[in-house]
Order: structure tokens, then sequence, then C-alpha cells
């Protein structure tokens, strides 16, 4: 099979799906979804916690409701899609190399490909924990898919190491379940994950969130069956003395996501090393013409909601390059992340192609109390916000109004800051 | 007089907010910014409820479980009665989302309906 589509959607979770539906909005017919799992929605599917959709529906949905909403209007608008399909290669020139049971390899040549593959989670390998290597240890999502999913529980004693939010969701649901979860470690001063979670996944089951710990060893041959967890100082290296054994049959590793880019990386985009997902202009289009990314892909996020908004907005630009209606060239102006924010996305805006209001998500890299986030057009401050707070674990957002922008014709660099 | 502290969760500042109480009746409220946090602290003290979310065993399908989820808030000091009923459940497949899959869920008055479908 071998096959022209206007629009290739690597990925059909919350991302693709949303990316899917604007793109046919936008009036592009010919659009279809690759999916490797043997149904859309991704990681939805086992996030059967309720607090979804707040923002999009204002109501508190369960990942599962979330999106079905989302796959329901792709069926009702008849978008094509494939499931149990492994995307292999995308190619420069955007030939998409798949492969499924039915139709074995093939080859889609696409006007435009958009990147909605998520994200993966910080494996033990990428940890440096010392000591043993038993069973018994799983990423919290792995546990999270076992649990919900298969209906099966990995096990009765668990420690949990790192305190992102699908480490706190497994505290409460493993809890649920019957287990004793002894602990959530984290190894940073602050969680990294929703405060929200904290309350409701922790406080309100007695579980201890131990902040600046980490594990410094793990005992069992066969099987995990302790873990010893010490405080760390503001080097983040263990002090000797304070290490207390813990007992355990399960390990939890909740340390973080990162963006999942095998494909974008040989099909040559440009990754960003501090988001590990492509650097994009407002479009949302990757260093290669014609290759757009949204999603846990271009950086994390905390809600579906921004995912589901920022990948209409690539379905939507997907479909201008798709339909030939896009202004080539034009002036790019750099937004760089400075004084406290770690990274933005877009890191480029070009005012001939831009809508007239371009949203630029960011996050900080560290806790701010009582600052402030300031925009500066070259060395003009021109947006100065006042934040109660500002964290890691919770992305931040600007607006940029083109307008406002033309009323700067020799700007170069927009800048967001956090300053005190 | 009873001091309970809690942390607001309406945004991620997190105010650390202090109730006095005497008996069942609200006395003081402190540390809260804004009036969101007010409530959620009269509330929390008063009559704290959630949702429960888990998965019901399914029989005769391919799914092992379908997710589900109390169709409203239950009191928070029974969610180990509504979890104890819920693993005791199974649903025949197919099921489809929305469906009540046990009724008047451990005397709540509340229904457990599923929130996917499974065949």
């Amino acid at each position: 099979m071998n096959k022209a589509y206007d629009i290739v959607i690597v990925g059909g979770g919350p991302a693709g799906l949303a990316a899917a539906i604007a793109a046919r909005e936008s009036g592009t017919q010919s659009v279809i979804i690759l999916e490797r799992g043997e149904q859309l929605g991704g990681i939805l599917n086992q996030c059967i916690h309720n607090g979804f959709g707040l923002h999009t529906f204002k109501e508190e949905l369960t990942g599962p409701e979330y999106a079905h909403r989302f796959i329901q209007k792709v069926i009702d608008m008849g978008i094509e899609y494939k499931l149990d399909t492994m995307v292999m290669d995308i190619s420069p020139e955007r030939a998409v190399t798949a492969m499924n049971r039915e139709d074995g390899m093939f080859v889609i040549d696409a006007k435009a490909v958009i990147l909605a593959m998520g994200c993966r989670e910080r494996p033990r390998g990428a940890l440096n924990i010392p000591g043993y290597r038993p069973a018994g240890i799983f990423s919290a999502g792995t546990a999270q898919r076992l649990v919900n999913i298969e209906g099966y529980m990995p096990g009765r004693e668990v420690v949990i190491l790192g305190s992102g939010d699908i480490g706190l969701i497994m505290a409460r649901r493993m809890t649920l379940e019957g287990a004793k979860v002894k602990c959530v470690a984290e190894l940073m001063p602050y969680s990294g994950g929703l405060k929200r979670n904290i309350v409701q996944c922790l406080d309100d089951f007695g579980i201890p969130l131990l902040l600046s710990h980490t594990v410094v060893d793990i005992e069992g041959k066969e099987h995990i069956t302790a873990v010893t967890i010490a405080e760390v100082g503001a080097d983040r290296r263990p002090i000797k003395g304070t290490e207390v054994r813990y007992t355990c049959d399960t390990l939890l590793l909740s340390c973080g996501l990162i963006p999942e880019n095998e494909l974008s990386t040989s099909a040559g985009v440009r990754l960003s090393p501090i988001t590990n997902g492509p650097v994009v202009n407002e479009s949302l289009e990757t260093s290669i013409p014609g290759v757009f990314a949204c999603g846990n892909v271009l950086h994390v996020h905390d809600l579906v909601d921004y995912v589901s908004e920022e990948a209409a907005k690539a379905g939507q630009t997907a479909a201008r390059y798709a339909q030939g209606a896009v202004e080539k060239g034009g002036r790019e102006i750099e937004i760089h992340a400075g004084g406290g924010a770690r990274y933005t996305v877009p890191s480029t805006v070009c005012i001939d192609r831009m809508d007239d209001r371009l949203t630029v998500r960011f996050r900080a890299g560290d806790v701010y109390k009582d600052a402030y986030v300031s925009v500066y057009f070259d060395e003009a401050r021109v947006m100065r916000k006042k934040k109660r707070i500002i964290a890691p674990g919770e992305m931040e957002q600007i607006i940029l109004s083109r307008e406002q922008m033309k009323e700067y014709p020799d700007l170069k660099t927009i800048t967001v800051k956090i300053e005190r | 007089m009873e001091i309970r502290e809690l942390t607001c969760i309406n945004c991620p500042m997190g105010c650390l907010l202090t109730v006095t109480m005497d008996g069942d009746t609200v006395t003081d409220i402190s540390g809260y910014t804004c009036p969101r946090g007010k409530t959620y602290a009269e509330k929390e003290v008063t009559n704290p409820t959630r949702i429960v979310t888990s998965t019901v065993r399914v029989e005769g399908g391919r799914s092992e479980r379908v997710p589900c989820k109390t169709e409203s808030d239950i009191p928070k000091d029974k969610i180990f009665d509504v979890m104890r009923e819920i693993d005791a459940a199974t649903a025949q497949a197919p099921v489809v989302i929305g469906e009540t899959l046990i009724h008047d869920v451990a005397g709540t008055g509340v229904d457990v309906i599923a929130t996917a479908s499974a065949i």
C-alpha cells in the first residue's frame, strides 16, 4: 500500500485527536491518524482519575471520558485512523513509513506531518540508584497500566520515588486497592506535582511526602524487599546518618517525563536541549518545513486541556500548510527565556504568519513567590504581571499581541523573564 | 476548641489554612488569600466529599476491567466502603460509557457509572 494524504498525524492520544479534528475543521479532508496502541486515546485510557477538562469543558471528567469526547468527534467526522500501527520512519521529504499486521509495511506521502507521539517516563537506568536490580521496581505509569487496564496489583507494600503527578495519583490508587504506601520521597525541596494531587492523593490518606529525600539503596535479589531512603543536602547529595530503611515489595518511580522524539530525530528535526522536544515557530512547525509538533512530544504538559488547545493550533497551521496557504519567508523574531524561565514554546515568531494573538508557554526553573512575569521587546519592557507563586510543576503562559509587536518595527528578540 | 490545618487546592499557591472549630461549628478561618480558600476550608471541615474513581471487573468480553466513578461526590469517610463494593462488583460485556454499574453504592444514594465502554 502506497498512498498520499494531506496530513499524517503520528499518535492518536489527546494531541493527535485534537490536531486531527482541527485540521478537518480547517478544511483539509485527507487526514489520517496512525496509532501504535490498540485503541485511540493514548495515555488517557489508563488515567481513570478525575480532574480532566476543567478548562475545556468546565467540568471534571476522568481520562477515558475526556478521550471519549474527542474520539467520538473523530469518528463522527469520518476521520481515518489506523490502530496497532507503528510508524518506523519519517523522511525530511515527509514520506511516512509505517507497519501493521494487516497492511505490512507501507509508505504514505504527506503534504504535512503532525508529530503527536507523547512522552515517556524516565526509567531507573537514568536515575543512578545504587543497589540490586530485582523485580518489583516499576515506573508509576507502568503500575498505572497494570492496575487500571490489566486489573493486576504489582504489590502490597509500596514506596514511591519522585513526586510527579503520576506517582501521586498511584499512591492514592494503590491505597484504594488495599496496598500500604509507606512514603513518597522527592529529591527536590519542592514537589513536581500539582498541589491538588498532594492534598487529595497523599494528605487524604496520611501518606508522608519526604521532600529533599532520595533512595540510596535497594535490597532484594529476586524481588525487592526493602529500600533505604536518606535526606539530601542543598547539593542534592545524601546526608550520612539520615538513612531510614523501609521494607517493601514494590518501588514506583515517578521521576519525570521525556518527550519521545526518536522519529523526530531520525527525520532531522532540531530538538531543544531543555525540553527534549522540537524547536518550533509560532505555527508549531519544526525545523523541517511541513512537520509540526504538539502535545507532550513538544514539551511535557501538566494539563491535558492545554495539550488539546496546542494540538488544535498545530492542526490548523498544518492544514494551512497542506493547502499551500502559508506565506513564505517573513522576518523571524526570536523568543528567549531568561531570568528564571527555563524555555519558551514557541521559540520564534513571524509577524506575517502569526494570528492576532500568540500563546507562549514556559516553565520556571525554581519556586518564586510574589514575583513578576515580564516580557521585553529587545530592551523595552512591554508587559509585567505579578504572580503570587510560580513553580516548576505548573506551566505558565503569556499572550503576545500582533498589534503590539507591530509598534516595534525593528524588533529582534522577545524575552520572557521572571523577576523578583 | 479544635484547630485544623489545611492546604487549599484551588490554585498553585497552596495557602495554609487554619480553621478553628467549636464542636461542629466553624468559629474562625485564617490563612486564605482569596474567597475561594475560605469556601474550601469551610466545606472541607464540615462536609468533605470526594469523587471515587476505580475499575470494575468485566466478564464475557475482551477487556479485563472497565473504569468507573461515583456519579457525584460522596462523603470522604465513605471512600473505603465504596471501594469494597466496587471491588466486589462485576460487569457483563459489552459495557457502554455512562452505564450504571452499581446502584446506591454503600448507601450513599450515589450510583457508580462506567467511564468508558468495554467490549
